[in-house]
């Protein structure tokens, strides 16, 4: 699919989601089922994708001390925790992503 | 100045430091865009067209992965799924305005413009001009996106190879996802995303990754009504 159709079809979307219960005022309330599984759509889709990122090498899993963007991914992972600062997570991850590279 | 204008300024003050924490982001989003291949001018178009900073990253991301369309606008569409959320706090308080100005007003309900929309709504209760606030907020912030997209691309153009500038994206969504593990389905969530996601890695069309989401929030959704003294009936 064509990036521009993906955009156009990604921003329809979003734009009706933002819309959909403005426009159904009184017509429609959300589930309580839905309004509880919406809470656990950011981690469930942000580690579905950060995981193959940090423990996949060529598409198999490489858990060893060889593997650079797992051991910078698991510093991100602690800086975030301590910082909650999105910047310096991203600083310090690639920081440690060029250390471990400078070193090899 | 008018009672408009004064909601207005109200508005963009209230947005102000958002502004300043999402501008860093603008550029990283439009150096990024530009370095998964995606062409200057649909970089920036995302920008106003999709309107949503993580639904962006993750379709620099997907894009750079090759992924098919379609499993990018099914992975938009659940990753904004809250956005509902925000429509449905706000329907009450916008239900009398025309529909033109609840088209741009849902045009610009991104997670910034309603955090202080919301407070605005909750502390001042409901008065005539009101959704000018709204608007000072949603379009401050909009503005700032396309003038920070542009930053970006502009710079990211200046960026060298060995940078491994890619890595940057999975960081982003690192910081993102350690600050909404707050409680055990959550954490239960991410972890089954993550191990879903890589025992289905070879699916095609990275199906593996709508499957592995899915799973996610089944199983946080599950815990939270095991919890609850109405889930144990």
């Amino acid at each position: 699919m064509n990036i521009w159709l993906v955009m156009f079809l990604g921003g329809l979307i979003t734009f009706g989601m933002r819309f959909s219960l403005i426009y159904l005022f009184g017509r429609f309330e959300v589930p309580e089922t839905l309004r509880k599984a919406l809470h656990y759509v950011p981690p469930a889709v942000l580690s579905a994708i950060i995981f193959p990122e940090m423990f996949l090498h060529d598409a198999l899993l490489n858990l060893s001390f060889g593997n650079d963007r797992l051991l910078a991914g698991l510093v991100a992972v602690l800086v975030a925790w301590f910082s909650k600062n999105t910047l310096v997570t991203i600083v310090a991850g690639m920081l440690a992503l060029f250390l471990l590279q400078l070193i090899r | 100045m008018s009672e408009k204008g004064n909601f207005f300024w109200a508005g963009v003050r209230a947005e102000f430091p958002l502004l300043v924490g999402v501008f860093p982001f603008g550029m990283i989003y439009g150096a990024l865009a530009l370095n998964a291949g995606i062409s200057s001018l649909a970089s920036q178009m995302m920008s106003s067209i999709v309107f949503a900073g993580s639904a962006q990253f993750i379709t620099t991301q997907l894009v750079y992965e090759s992924a098919p369309g379609l499993v990018i606008v099914l992975t938009i569409a659940v990753l904004n799924l809250r956005h509902m959320l925000y429509s449905a706090s706000l329907a009450p308080y916008l239900a009398s305005l025309s529909t033109r100005w609840k088209v741009l007003l849902s045009y610009l309900l991104t997670d910034e413009a309603y955090a202080p929309g919301i407070i605005h709504y909750e502390r001042e209760g409901l008065q005539p001009f009101s959704h000018w606030f709204l608007l000072g907020a949603g379009f401050s912030l909009w503005s700032i996106w396309q003038v920070s997209t542009a930053l970006g691309i502009f710079l990211g153009t200046a960026i060298p190879e060995s940078w491994s500038l890619d890595f940057a994206l999975p960081l982003t969504f690192i910081a993102m996802l350690i600050p909404v593990l707050k409680n055990r389905p959550a954490i239960a969530a991410a972890l089954s995303a993550g191990v879903v996601a890589l025992a289905a890695y070879s699916l095609p069309y990275r199906l593996g990754l709508i499957l592995a989401a899915l799973v996610g929030i089944a199983v946080g959704t599950f815990l939270e009504g095991r919890k609850s003294p109405r889930g144990t009936l």
